[in-house]
């Protein structure tokens, strides 16, 4: 177990954390891609989910593009975005990849979200007087919240091991550390990176189970 | 010296059947070496799998330890998991392949514990009173109706595994994935481009043979929904 004595001594050496290529600055732009990546994908995949699931059509779409999102493997579509004009904007590969990847599980929890709804309850805010507008906004997206939840939460996870992938391509994140390592055959260092990815990981996740388990009643859903 | 031929190789364009008829070979190789890894993989995963989540039925203690550590296994990024796999395996195809069985179990454990947790007690219990023992309620009437949850799980492990291969390309065993890491290294668009087609092709391939097997084995799932 010597390595991982190495992987130890690597991560507790002060010098491996500052400067430009030091854990921090790797953190700082894995956290970075991974926010930005988030918003974009949300602000993109959520309004279209919801409508959809409000005029209870595209079903087939929702479910087809998880799907495919599988299938397509990550890394193959950051070199092909690498090799595409679109390479030459430093961190435009990244950003495209991680977002079309967030997009699936997003859509796909939002809309089924939206057509667990119990249609009771929709006839009843209809009987109500209520306009699709308000049905949306007042009764469909408040009780699929627990569900959209989900999609964010998996779509994060999603997006910090994609981030790591950009590694691969030369982008940054803390993928970086563990590539940086295979380049110089440094086993240590690239155990260290990964303890850093999973705890990084596992961190992400932690956050949404706790916004789960012990944010107010309406996040958990009724049941909670 | 002679001129460079002016083909699509040349002309480095995406598509380029000079690069399919010149490569076959290569392509050949890699191709094999992406179904081979995935095979074994999701293979070895199934075996592991299914005492598993027997165990994590039979005995209740047994089930919330055993999914929480498969989803914790299943949160960790791939790059990180062959990585942390490093100073066991080395840079070997088993790494590769251990890699995929850690991720594959999660989807295959989960699927399987689903599928025998929705078997009806109902039905259970009419095996017990037709003098079915334990054995052979499992085998004959708790498996079978636990198959189409289990083989959808299989379906989704399955393709994962495919598109996780091409990450093994950093320890160099990453079938279809050595050929796009050798073209971005090389800005070769039409390797890059037909390795990733392919590797999709194999996706898709894999995921209907094993619908066209669970319509096989399980035909009482669409004579209901008829």
């Amino acid at each position: 177990m010597n390595t991982l004595a190495a992987a130890w001594a690597w991560l507790t050496s002060a010098a491996h954390w500052s400067g430009p290529a030091g854990v921090w600055h790797r953190l700082g732009e894995h956290l970075y891609l991974t926010v930005v990546c988030l918003a974009l994908s949300c602000a993109v995949a959520l309004p279209v989910a919801l409508v959809l699931g409000h005029l209870g059509r595209g079903g087939a779409l929702a479910v087809n593009i998880s799907n495919a999102g599988r299938a397509v493997p990550t890394f193959a579509v950051l070199v092909l975005l690498l090799l595409t004009p679109v390479g030459g904007y430093g961190d435009g590969p990244t950003i495209i990849a991680l977002v079309l990847f967030a997009i699936p599980p997003l859509l796909t929890n939002a809309y089924v979200g939206m057509r667990g709804v119990d249609p009771e309850v929709v006839r009843a805010a209809r009987g109500m007087g209520m306009t699709g507008r308000q049905l949306l906004w007042r009764v469909e997206a408040p009780l699929a919240l627990p569900l959209i939840l989900t999609g964010v939460r998996i779509a994060a996870v999603q997006l910090v091991a994609t981030a790591t992938l950009a590694a691969l391509i030369g982008g940054g994140g803390l993928g970086r550390i563990i590539t940086a390592g295979f380049n110089l055959a440094d086993t240590p260092q690239v155990v260290a990176g990964a303890v850093l990815v999973a705890v990084f990981a596992l961190l992400v996740e932690a956050v949404f189970e706790a916004v789960r388990k012990f944010g107010p009643r309406w996040v958990r859903g009724g049941a909670g | 010296m002679t001129a460079p031929p002016d083909d699509c190789l040349a002309r480095n364009e995406w598509i380029c059947g000079a690069y399919l008829s010149s490569r076959r070979t290569i392509l050949w190789d890699a191709v094999l070496e992406h179904l081979r890894l995935t095979f074994s993989a999701v293979l070895l995963s199934l075996l592991i799998a299914v005492p598993l989540a027997l165990a994590a039925r039979r005995w209740r203690w047994a089930g919330a330890p055993v999914l929480a550590v498969t989803t914790i296994l299943y949160t960790i990024p791939s790059l990180a998991m062959f990585s942390l796999l490093l100073p066991l395996y080395g840079l070997s195809a088993s790494l590769v392949v251990a890699g995929l069985v850690l991720y594959s179990l999660t989807l295959l454990v989960r699927n399987i514990l689903a599928g025998l947790r929705a078997v009806p007690e109902d039905t259970r219990q009419a095996a017990r009173g037709m003098g079915y023992g334990p054995v052979r309620l499992l085998l004959a009437v708790e498996l079978p109706l636990a198959l189409p949850a289990s083989l959808a799980g299989l379906r989704i492990a399955t393709v994962s595994a495919v598109s996780l291969v091409t990450i093994g390309a950093i320890v160099g065993y990453g079938g279809l994935g050595n050929l796009i890491y050798e073209g971005m290294n090389t800005f070769f668009k039409a390797q890059v481009l037909t390795a990733s087609v392919l590797c999709v092709l194999i996706a898709v391939v894999a995921d209907l043979l094993l619908l066209g097997l669970q319509r096989l084995l399980t035909p009482w799932t669409r004579a209901a929904r008829a």
